[in-house]
């Protein structure tokens, strides 16, 4: 379980870093909610992992139970990069067709509306 | 509970939906309304900074869960001096923008500036370090929008960059945040302060990865040197009221550095002893040479004072690195003087490309030119840090609290040289721009478009913007004035850094630790 949860959170952070070098915009974006996507499983993690158990105290019995509030942050966390992607995505999007190019970087070309 | 902590957050929050949703189409309502409730903004500022004067730490527990389990606002000296700052700034910019009618060149103006003023207020008010990520989100999600303003193809390049970059830091953030939680247990500031402060030092090496991580998150929103780049291109590329709005933007980042490494891994702290300052001390002072070498090679008014924006946060982070009462005194001091500064010296520089494009060359003269030069001379004044203006004062203090720390050659050689590359291309710019227009014969010049229109301004309320720009010299002249009391303040303010213990017994009051 630990070795998976690691695992996963390693090559999602890794394919995110690699796609956000990227030159072009659609990539970019691809990366970042890997990146996202990352941070929501090691935020998880974050309270121990724990299988079947639910994120209530029970005060009558000793039953095991997993820390609710990394839950509580991931929701936080989905919430904001979801928005965000949507964000960027359409920004994305309306300076490609405004300059009909999707590269990242700005180059100095005269003419250009500042 | 005393209801007022909360009120400036609650105000632009109520405020912005009910732009967007009530009155969207009215921009005359629009205006009222906003100016409104900046206004009352700043009567709550003053109102909070009054209450904090006595040096009473007050919190404000929402939803009245207890400290270490609920969400916390906490007002102390420093947090009524930063929400007292932003509101002060707001009013100006706010009158700046319907005055040159920015406002009315894209939508959403005056909801997307409160929802930036709840998240920037949230951030200085907030007591709990998720909560201060999702201030953060609040603040970047309303400067997106913001940056983006009125649309054009270079600013909508720019601002995928700018969106970019800061996605990447909220990412960091969060990667901060959960190494933290997974270490300590608890994401309160002052509980965080109590179990770092606990932790027995072999057991430290995640706490040190999540203290620098965040760090890092940090110096991306203050821009320090290897994590600026973001701030030149979104900056110059922004509506230029815009980006004075964001002079303090790159402060919250100050702030935060300043907040939690001073109560949560603060300089006695074992686990993280010389994690911090040995690492922000030089990445300042190349923040400083940074931003003094781009003043010298920009080439358009907007990336000057961006690159003049980045060598004010040099200094300011030069003298947080100190972490020392004095150096976080003459930090306090200096970050208000440059937040106006920077703030005026975009406005400036606004009017300036209103009336004769950005680019830094001769050309024919422009309307107010007399005026708007010197209020460029003042601004270029206080910005490079020369006397009488209250610039100097900030560097003099800087430059004295870091007399007795071993690096103090360096940082006095890299901030009296930043210093003059700064004044000298400021110079450079503010002669070319000003003085060699009349050099240039219109009738001669054939990139003058509109000759008749000598005469009169651009915007549509001249009267209104050059106010706002004579009340943020105001606030500079104050500063100047004042600066025995204000720095007297500032000291008050240091000391109650420097002494957590108060801080986290006003949060964790009832709690067993």
């Amino acid at each position: 379980m630990e070795l998976l949860l690691a695992t996963a959170v390693g090559v999602l952070t890794a394919s995110g870093i690699y796609l956000i070098m990227r030159k072009r915009t659609f990539p970019v974006i691809l990366g970042l909610s890997q990146l996202t996507y990352a941070v929501n499983v090691f935020l998880f993690a974050t309270g121990r992992l724990a299988v079947g158990q639910p994120p209530i105290l029970n005060k009558y019995a000793e039953v095991a139970y997993t820390d609710p509030l990394p839950q509580a942050l991931v929701l936080t966390a989905i919430v904001i990069s979801f928005g965000m992607t949507a964000v960027i995505v359409m920004l994305a999007l309306s300076a490609y067709l405004s300059s009909r190019d999707d590269r990242i970087d700005l180059t100095e070309e005269p003419g250009d509306d500042a | 509970m005393n209801h007022l902590i909360v009120a400036p957050i609650v105000l632009p929050a109520m405020l912005a939906p009910f732009i967007i949703m009530v009155i969207r189409h009215h921009l005359d309502l629009q205006r009222i309304f906003s100016v409104a409730a900046t206004l009352i903004l700043l009567g709550i500022s003053f109102a909070l900074m009054g209450q904090s004067l006595g040096g009473e730490i007050q919190t404000y527990e929402l939803g009245d869960w207890p400290a270490p389990f609920g969400i916390v606002l906490v007002l102390d000296r420093l947090s009524a001096l930063m929400v007292l700052l932003t509101s002060v700034l707001a009013l100006p910019i706010v009158l700046y923008a319907i005055g040159s009618g920015w406002d009315k060149r894209g939508r959403h103006f005056h909801a997307l500036f409160h929802f930036q003023l709840m998240g920037v207020i949230g951030a200085f008010l907030t007591g709990d370090a998720f909560n201060l990520f999702v201030f953060f989100e609040v603040l970047l999600i309303a400067s997106y929008g913001l940056m983006t303003h009125a649309g054009g193809t270079r600013r909508l390049r720019a601002g995928v960059q700018y969106v970019v970059y800061n996605l990447l830091g909220s990412t960091l953030f969060l990667f901060a945040l959960g190494t933290l939680y997974a270490v300590t247990g608890t994401l309160n500031m002052a509980d965080l302060a109590v179990r770092v402060a606990e932790m027995p030092p072999e057991d430290t090496a995640l706490l040190r990865v999540g203290a620098v991580l965040l760090l890092l998150v940090f110096a991306v929103k203050a821009a320090l040197l290897p994590l600026h780049f973001w701030l030149p291109l979104s900056y110059a590329n922004a509506p230029l009221p815009v980006a004075a709005l964001f002079a303090i933007m790159t402060k919250v980042g100050a702030y935060s550095i300043l907040r939690m490494y001073t109560l949560v891994f603060g300089p006695e702290v074992a686990a993280t002893q010389g994690l911090v300052g040995d690492w922000l001390l030089p990445a300042a002072m190349l923040t400083l040479a940074t931003g003094a070498i781009g003043i010298l090679g920009s080439r358009d008014i907007g990336r000057i004072v961006a690159f003049a924006a980045i060598a004010s946060m040099g200094t300011l982070l030069i003298a947080v690195g100190l972490f020392t009462p004095a150096g976080t005194t003459a930090a306090l001091y200096y970050m208000v003087h440059s937040t106006f500064a920077t703030a005026l010296m975009f406005l400036v520089a606004d009017m300036v490309m209103e009336r004769r494009g950005p680019d830094i060359t001769p050309h024919s003269p422009m309307p107010q030119s007399g005026l708007i030069a010197s209020m460029f001379f003042v601004g270029a004044i206080a910005l490079a840090g020369m006397p009488p203006l209250s610039g100097f004062i900030g560097k003099l203090l800087v430059l004295q609290a870091s007399w007795p720390v071993p690096e103090r050659v360096a940082i006095w050689a890299v901030v009296l040289i930043g210093s003059f590359v700064t004044i000298v291309g400021l110079a450079r710019a503010g002669s070319l721009i000003f003085w060699k227009s009349h050099a240039v014969d219109p009738q001669t010049d054939p990139d003058t478009n509109e000759p008749t229109e000598i005469d009169t301004a651009p915007e549509p309320y001249p009267g209104l913007t050059f106010s706002a720009a004579f009340a943020l010299l105001a606030g500079l002249i104050a500063l100047t004035i004042f600066a025995g009391p204000a720095s007297e303040f500032a000291g008050a303010t240091a000391d109650q850094l420097f002494n957590p213990d108060r801080y986290i017994e006003a949060v964790l009051k009832g709690a067993e630790k």
